[in-house]
């Protein structure tokens, strides 16, 4: 019996490598999700609430019982045992700078029935925050989040490679990330990578307003103008910054994945790019 | 880099009273361009995890130089641990901010804009813009012309470690003291003998190498 037979006998034997396609395994690949012929944002997230999906955010934790943010299905931390062992660890620290609050905010705006989880690698205390990032990237890319938020970059070039690598084994496991691009004139990462949506802000007031951008590095521009973001204390600031663009975009995603749950990281770029404010189907 | 190749950079010593100048003219420009009520830059002391108030401009000029907090904490501790430039454009409503600052630089600023300085891979402060004019409203061209002030204000940071680190090589106690006293005296007036001798060293060490 031919290995090709013995694929088409076990159809469900999916782990075994697509190095290459005998003619019987066509039917496997099937794609479950084929764009329409034009992608139209009532086609991409019409009547989507973002419900059932899975949102990461990588930051500096969320405040539990923000007023904006609602519900927080579970909090971790990255965290150093007395070993100096990394560990990804329940946590009840909440948000200490801020930061991850905002962003959790901006998601729950867009699609208010993702569930939520924050993942503390950021805050006081945090030196030599490289190693610290890697892990809580890598922990929910175990996970599997459908998609996860990173506000953040690390200028450390030893830290690429790794990162890189976790960056391409998300796109492969359908973990969209989604990475604030930065205007310094410093390189970092992980934004420059093709493997993510890169974000950087534009000065409309309409959260639904994204421009998709031919030019890269940054691929994409959602709004990250005078905002006002969840603060601690329940409260709210008004800020400006790539950080907010960032989960404008990340909230978006989480709204297509939620009506189409079955695209690839590829095809959700390309609904993005289809249905961007500069692109035909945004008009629908 | 090595304390001899830090001394070598700096040049000579007092070289970092001229990269303060550097620093300090740079939130001078910035708080100018903007039309803030001040400017500053905090540079990060890694070894204590903390905000040191390095240059200031404006208000607190002159006061808050050598003042420390927590570098993971408040808008500037964002921005150094995210990377990201942030602007912020009411803190009254941030109580922590404003109480914090309050207490200890007697000054609350209303809005702020903040950008991390970076050099290479090294993350070495943050610079601050607190309270531009009301009427203007923030457009991310302004940002981006803040990274830039960001870079100028790094590259400033960087020259005056650099110095001090050369100083501290070459200060009293450093191995490299007795260099730095005959440096000294050369300055002072031609001194040929001296001159004559520092050659030879020179030709001698680098025979022997």
């Amino acid at each position: 019996m031919s290995a090709a037979l013995e694929l088409h006998e076990h159809p469900e034997e999916e782990d075994l490598p697509a190095w290459s396609l005998p003619a019987e395994a066509v039917d496997r690949i099937r794609v479950p999700v084929t764009l329409p012929e034009q992608v139209t944002r009532e086609w991409a997230w019409g009547g989507s609430t973002g419900a059932g999906v899975r949102v990461c955010i990588l930051d500096s934790g969320i405040e539990l019982d923000h007023p904006l943010v609602g519900r927080v299905d579970r909090s971790v931390a990255v965290l150093r045992d007395e070993d100096g062992k990394l560990q990804v660890l329940d946590d009840a620290e909440g948000d200490l700078c801020g930061h991850g609050t905002a962003c959790a905010g901006v998601v729950r705006a867009l699609a208010p029935d993702v569930e939520l989880t924050s993942v503390r690698v950021l805050g006081a205390g945090y030196k030599g925050g490289g190693e610290i990032l890697l892990r809580g990237l890598e922990w929910a890319i175990e996970q599997e989040f459908q998609v996860v938020n990173m506000s953040l970059s690390t200028t450390r070039t030893k830290y690429v490679e790794r990162l890189h690598e976790l960056a391409d084994r998300a796109y492969f496991k359908r973990v969209v990330l989604v990475a604030s691009a930065h205007n310094m004139p410093v390189e970092s990462f992980p934004w420059r990578f093709a493997s993510v949506i890169s974000v950087g802000s534009h000065e409309e007031a309409d959260p639904l307003t994204f421009f998709y951008n031919p030019t890269p590095p940054v691929e994409f521009f959602g709004r990250g103008l005078d905002l006002d973001v969840a603060w601690l204390g329940g409260g709210t600031l008004r800020c400006t910054g790539n950080s907010f663009a960032t989960p404008h975009i990340a909230g978006i995603c989480a709204l297509i994945v939620g009506k189409h749950s079955d695209l690839t990281p590829f095809q959700l770029k390309s609904v993005l790019h289809q249905t961007a404010s500069n692109a035909k189907g945004a008009a629908a | 880099m090595s304390d001899l190749d830090a001394a070598v950079a700096a040049g000579v010593l007092g070289a970092d009273e001229a990269h303060r100048a550097l620093l300090q003219a740079t939130v001078e420009v910035a708080r100018a361009i903007f039309g803030a009520k001040a400017a500053s830059v905090f540079l990060l002391d890694e070894e204590a995890d903390e905000l040191v108030f390095e240059a200031v401009a404006g208000e607190g000029e002159g006061e808050l130089i050598g003042m420390r907090f927590p570098a993971g904490t408040g808008i500037a501790g964002w921005v150094l641990t995210t990377r990201q430039p942030l602007i912020v454009d009411d803190l009254s409503a941030d109580t922590r901010w404003s109480r914090s600052a309050a207490e200890s630089t007697g000054y609350v600023p209303k809005s702020m804009m903040a950008v991390p300085l970076l050099v290479e891979e090294r993350a070495l402060g943050v610079l601050n813009v607190l309270d531009r004019p009301e009427e203007s409203r923030v457009k991310l061209r302004e940002v981006d012309l803040l990274g830039l002030f960001a870079n100028q204000a790094a590259i400033a940071l960087d020259l005056l470690q650099r110095a001090r680190r050369a100083r501290e090589a070459l200060a009293a106690e450093g191995r490299l003291a007795p260099l730095a006293r005959v440096a000294a005296r050369l300055e002072e007036d031609d001194r040929d003998t001296a001159f004559e001798l520092l050659q030879a060293l020179d030709r001698l060490l680098a025979e022997s190498e």
